[in-house]
């Protein structure tokens, strides 16, 4: 899959979203890496130009309550409905409900086993085989954690 | 999910009214080998090659907010390898190049090299033949980190432009036959290097041996900006060098060729008989030469 990797937000720090990117990559899927301090519209500009099935979001300076519903309403709003969206970083649980239900499919903290978002993404990818949307434009209510 | 050509005739007529996500999704179409049916327009493409770690994206990240700023709209394919283990890919050049991501006037595309050969990736001229019809008139192709023999862009860019820097090697590098005699424009970055002074000393006496040789060779800094507005009207002076054509159609003809063996079905069952021992590498050769048949995929293929 194409995947692009994001951090919005005004956080400098990537090895989180490196070390998802590298477990990607080493799974067989292409990464794009956006580098650093990205707007939420400049991160649907992106997954849009680079036609991207899944966008994963890394942030860790607590503005995931603000940007993560803003991104996942902007690709929403762009007809990007379809694209797969999860989040990684420092979110605490008391948190995870909202985001779960603007559309992020997926929960990623510290102490994650890389694989564990490869199979994340197999079973996404099996659900879509199966007729089962789970982009963010869909009102499923599945998520994997 | 293989798309029929009236959806890449649709993608690119909505792609011509400026709709950005049709154009995207017409990249992957073509990028996947779909056919289509477009026809060229004018359109002004700079290759961008040389060793990884040089600086080509963050160079081209200068040249792009040159021509931002005088209104101009830019489409980058920028190449990244992907992996020969899993092959997935790592794509990056984006981190490199922010400018990219100000405004709608550049319009990135990542692409994995998926291991194809030459530092490029195939249907490329497809695919800028698409953004040149959707009127993305200036487009700049980042190779993969390449070698000296992986010469392949010059099939498809009008103008190459090489990127070297310092401490790369003595002149026996800059002697050797490969990228640098058919490369354009040659740039050493890193200006703000003080060894980056012997290394365009190098590359000068090296040309100079060449009678005629009349190419310049630019000292810039892409992070500090300095020689950059040289370069550049360099760049947009050179006119596409007749004597190429040769090259060129040959680099076309391997890469159209190399592109169909690569996407053949029969490559794979190949490698699996070889990876379970039941037949040897000369068993494949030969069983490959006498199976293999492209006719009715070539035929028609426009790939300019």
């Amino acid at each position: 899959m194409r995947v692009v990797v994001a951090k919005p937000g005004l956080d400098g720090h990537d090895r989180g979203a490196k070390v998802i990117a590298r477990a990607l990559r080493d799974g067989g899927h292409d990464v794009i890496y956006t580098g650093l301090r990205k707007s939420p519209d400049e991160i649907v500009r992106i997954v849009s130009d680079e036609d991207a099935q899944v966008l994963g979001l890394s942030t860790l300076s607590g503005a995931h309550e603000s940007l993560i519903p803003i991104i996942c309403t902007g690709l929403r709003e762009s007809g990007l409905g379809d694209v797969i969206v999860f989040a990684g970083g420092i979110i605490p649980e008391r948190d995870r409900k909202a985001l779960y239900e603007s559309g992020v499919r997926a929960i990623f903290g510290p102490g994650t086993k890389t694989t564990s978002v490869l199979d994340f993404l197999n079973e996404a990818s099996d659900r879509l085989s199966a007729g089962n949307p789970v982009g963010v434009g869909s009102d499923t209510g599945w998520h994997w954690n | 999910m293989a798309l029929e050509l009236s959806d890449t005739s649709n993608l690119l007529k909505s792609a011509r009214t400026g709709n950005r996500r049709s154009l995207a999704k017409l990249l992957t179409a073509i990028e996947r080998g779909q056919e289509s049916e477009i026809t060229s327009e004018e359109s002004w493409i700079l290759g961008v090659t040389g060793a990884p770690g040089v600086g080509k994206s963050t160079l081209i990240g200068r040249l792009i907010e040159h021509w931002q700023s005088n209104g101009e709209k830019v489409a980058i394919l920028a190449v990244d390898p992907s992996s020969p283990v899993s092959g997935g890919s790592f794509l990056a050049d984006r981190v490199r190049i922010p400018q990219a991501d100000i405004d709608d006037s550049i319009f990135f595309r990542s692409l994995a090299s998926k291991n194809f050969p030459g530092g490029i990736v195939p249907n490329i001229g497809k695919m800028c033949q698409a953004l040149s019809a959707c009127g993305w008139g200036r487009i700049v192709i980042e190779t993969v980190g390449s070698g000296q023999s992986e010469i392949s862009i010059v099939a498809f860019a009008d103008i190459v432009l090489l990127v070297d820097g310092p401490d790369r090697g003595d002149i026996i590098q800059a002697e050797k036959a490969g990228i640098l005699e058919i490369a354009d424009s040659i740039a050493i970055n890193k200006s703000d290097i003080p060894s980056s002074n012997s290394a365009i000393e190098d590359i000068r006496r090296s040309l100079e041996l060449s009678e005629g040789d009349n190419r310049t060779v630019h000292l810039v800094s892409a992070i500090n900006g300095d020689g950059i507005s040289e370069l550049i009207s360099d760049l947009e002076s050179i006119s596409p060098d007749p004597g190429r054509l040769g090259i060129r159609n040959r680099e076309k003809l391997i890469s159209y060729w190399v592109s169909l063996l690569l996407s053949h079905e029969e490559i794979d069952s190949q490698l699996v008989n070889l990876g379970n021992g039941s037949i040897t590498v000369r068993d494949a050769i030969y069983s490959m030469g006498s199976s293999m048949n492209f006719g009715g995929t070539a035929n028609g293929r426009n790939d300019d």
